[in-house]
């Protein structure tokens, strides 16, 4: 019957499976856990080893149907989890100790959080008697998470536990996804009960809407058909209820340009031609241009979020707003909408789909390719020969497959990546986009490279954010995780260096890091081949030598040193006051 | 304008923490609290007052709304209801000054609940107005202690407002 629960059933069908399973079988806590999950249809966990997790590393070693990887710093693991989820849409799963094990994770939880991303955390605790009494490697972090996590369960009894997994699950993959914590204490991984799946859950408070009233969609359609410059912005939303496909048959169908945020990136294929690429603070001209001019703004899956609108009061000021959302508390949030339709995004665009006819719009097309070849991304030669990050980034599209995935850490690199990295499909491109988080890039991609071990993964990464996470390295050539590392090294962080350039006359405070080390050796310590490259020229050969090579490789681009992110709006202005258009 | 919300939540540790860091976090500002079981033992109901215009609570409401232990709210604000609050004073009451006390507290339908060498502890129960009033009656003659629980309120008329089964406020 194990083999019948799997990551593709629906929630009633597992329940319907569970029905008295393993009724009369007495297990330990840990023992549960592990049965939980494999239930649950896991197959990796992410986890460090230590003191109150003895117990559950036990049953680990008996468990033969889920793998388990050790990074080499828990807020590694608590990122490979997040990436193993965006990458694949099930819920990622870390596991660690009390305490600093457990303090290690938060900011891999608050990433995973702000952009609502499946996530299992498996925390040990110090046995009940020993809580509150500050005991060793005693930290509150259910306490600690609370504002980071969808929900949070600290089991004190083991007649509790299997409830509390399979709650876990349903919340964390349900509704607007998030991160939920489960803090097992020592003594219950050790207690014994009867194993009890409930294929039921008793969750009053936990409703999910239903999708879109007749009322709403009636509406919707109405204000499509009478729109004459609409736009679609599209968000993460829609990558988590897989709309993708809705959303682009919807987009061509009623000929409606699309701006995907950096957490839609891939929804619209960036090569579409209804494709305005990203809005917002570096956004492109012409995506910011059709926000502003539009008179329907069709929001599906986002949050508004301050990065994409600017000054909210000029925001999309002359249209009429519509927002898809699953998430209530997001509508007027941040801007005032006129109409909300809530629910699943693919149930609504479905709707949508079926509700309206086709449509053309070549004056509204026309006026957007002009904006289009009048502010197109551009960057210039270096007169000193140096490399250009641009060029070094865009030069990463000829390596990559249908179905590779590019990571992009924090910083100027990640905004040079949403840029002009090309992603064709919704998955295909993975960055910490709410909580911007540095040192995200490359465990995330160790993540991601586990769970889709046949596909080109290729980490993005800066010098600074690289180095916050770079004990990953052991991973990746431990497990032989053949991810293409893509350090782009200016000896700076970059993106304060440019808020300071632009902002703060050029006092560079504490912002220079180009005291290495050196990336080629350093790699080369933990047997993972590295190289250098310093000249146009040698970009593509190097790229195509990394993808051939069957194992992980850093690619040290050693680029000029102080290039600016442009078009560039800045912060608390309105997105049509845009710096390097 | 103040708001008082009804919050019917899961009787379980760390709701509360739950629903107080959610205010602080997101900077709304509670007036008062109060908290207790239901004649479902399992279930507790928060009254809630707070402060803000029409924006500010509809965000309050649906994060409260968000959060998994809140099982159902409704803004009672604009409803017809029964309101109350229970204040305790420890009032200086020197022998000469209680007869003129003692008449206040009659007038306020208060109580007088303790009387030590030179003070009285008065409660009384009612809505925020009179619990106002009385706390200035008495002020005069020395507060020397002050306790409130907050206000509870409830909707008048056959509406009910707990029971996990009953429909939720939508949004």
């Amino acid at each position: 019957m194990k083999e019948e629960l799997g990551k593709n059933m629906e929630v009633k069908q597992i329940g319907d499976c569970l029905k008295n399973y393993g009724k009369g079988e007495v297990l330990t806590g840990a023992e549960i856990l592990l049965r939980a999950l494999e239930l649950e249809g896991v197959d990796t966990i992410f986890g460090y080893p230590g003191g109150t997790v003895l117990h559950i590393y036990d049953a680990i070693y008996k468990c033969r149907t889920i793998r388990h990887i050790l990074p080499r710093h828990e807020q590694g693991g608590a990122h490979a989890a997040d990436g193993y989820a965006r990458s694949t849409g099930r819920p990622g799963v870390v596991l660690a100790t009390s305490g600093p094990g457990a303090t290690n994770l938060v900011t891999g939880i608050a990433t995973a959080y702000m952009d609502s991303v499946p996530m299992i955390v498996i925390t040990g605790q110090v046995s009940v008697p020993a809580i509150g009494r500050d005991s060793f490697q005693e930290a509150d972090i259910t306490g600690i998470t609370l504002p980071i996590t969808k929900y949070g369960y600290l089991v004190k009894d083991v007649r509790d536990l299997a409830r509390s997994i399979r709650e876990a699950f349903y919340i964390a993959t349900t509704g607007r996804p998030g991160p939920v914590i489960i803090d097992i204490p020592k003594d219950v991984t050790l207690a014994e009960t009867e194993f009890y799946y409930p294929p039921a859950y008793n969750l009053p408070g936990y409703k999910l809407r239903p999708n879109g009233i007749e009322k709403e969609l009636l509406e919707t359609v109405e204000l499509l058909n009478k729109a004459k410059r609409p736009v679609l912005y599209a968000g993460g939303g829609v990558i988590s209820s897989q709309a993708e496909k809705l959303l682009t048959e919807l987009a061509e169908k009623l000929d409606i340009p699309v701006t995907c945020t950096l957490m839609g990136k891939g929804a619209v294929p960036d090569t579409h031609p209804l494709s305005l690429g990203m809005p917002g603070m570096h956004g492109t001209v012409y995506a910011n241009y059709a926000l502003t001019e539009c008179d329907l703004l069709l929001a599906v899956g986002v949050r508004f979020d301050d990065r994409v609108t600017g000054n909210v009061k000029t925001f999309a000021a002359n249209a009429k707003k519509v927002h898809i959302e699953i998430d209530p508390a997001e509508v007027n949030k941040n801007v005032a909408v006129d109409l909300a339709v809530l629910g699943d995004a693919k149930e609504i665009l479905s709707e949508l789909l079926s509700r309206t006819q086709e449509q053309k719009r070549p004056q509204w097309l026309a006026q957007i390719d002009e904006w289009k070849n009048q502010y197109p991304l551009k960057f210039g030669q270096s007169d000193n020969g140096a490399l250009k990050p641009q060029f070094v980034i865009s030069s990463i599209n000829k390596i990559l497959e249908d179905n590779s995935i590019v990571v992009a850490d924090t910083g100027q690199h990640q905004m040079w990546s949403a840029q002009y990295i090309k992603t064709t499909r919704a998955r295909g491109f993975l960055t910490s986009g709410g909580l911007g988080a540095m040192g995200y890039g490359f465990p995330a991609a160790i993540g991601a490279q586990v769970a889709n071990p046949d596909a080109l993964v290729v980490a993005v990464v800066g010098d600074g954010g690289f180095q916050m996470n770079l004990q990953e390295l052991a991973t990746a050539a431990n497990y032989n995780l053949p991810v293409k590392v893509c350090l782009i090294n200016n000896g700076y962080l970059g993106m304060v260096r440019q808020w300071q350039d632009l902002f703060l006359e050029k006092r560079y405070s504490h912002t220079d890091i180009n005291s290495g080390p050196d990336f080629v050796k350093l790699t080369g310590a933990y047997g993972i081949k590295a190289m250098r490259v310093q000249r146009p020229e040698e970009v593509l050969p190097a790229l195509e030598e990394a993808k051939n090579t069957k194992g992980p490789v850093v690619i040290d681009f050693v680029v000029e040193k102080e290039e600016n992110v442009f078009p560039m709006v800045p912060a608390g202005k309105s997105i049509f006051e845009i710096l390097g258009r | 304008m103040k708001h008082t919300l009804a919050v019917l939540v899961e009787n379980r540790p760390g709701v509360l923490t739950r629903i107080a860091g959610l205010f602080a976090r997101r900077g709304y500002n509670i007036e008062s609290l109060a908290v207790g079981e239901t004649e479902d033992p399992t279930v507790s109901r928060m009254t809630i007052v707070v402060e803000g215009d029409e924006k500010v609570i509809e965000q309050v409401t649906k994060q409260l709304h968000k959060l998994v232990d809140v099982i159902k709210l409704s803004d009672i604000s604009n409803e017809e209801n029964v309101d109350r609050e229970l204040i305790l004073i420890k009032v200086n009451a020197e022998p000469q000054v209680r007869a003129e006390i003692m008449q206040i507290v009659d007038i306020f339908r208060a109580r007088i609940v303790d009387i030590g060498r030179n003070t009285l502890i008065i409660e009384a129960t009612g809505d925020s107005g009179k619990i106002k009033a009385i706390e200035t009656s008495l002020k005069p003659f020395g507060i020397r202690e002050l306790v409130r629980t907050g206000k509870i309120a409830m909707v008048r008329g056959p509406k009910v407002k707990n029971g996990k089964n009953n429909k939720s406020l939508s949004f």
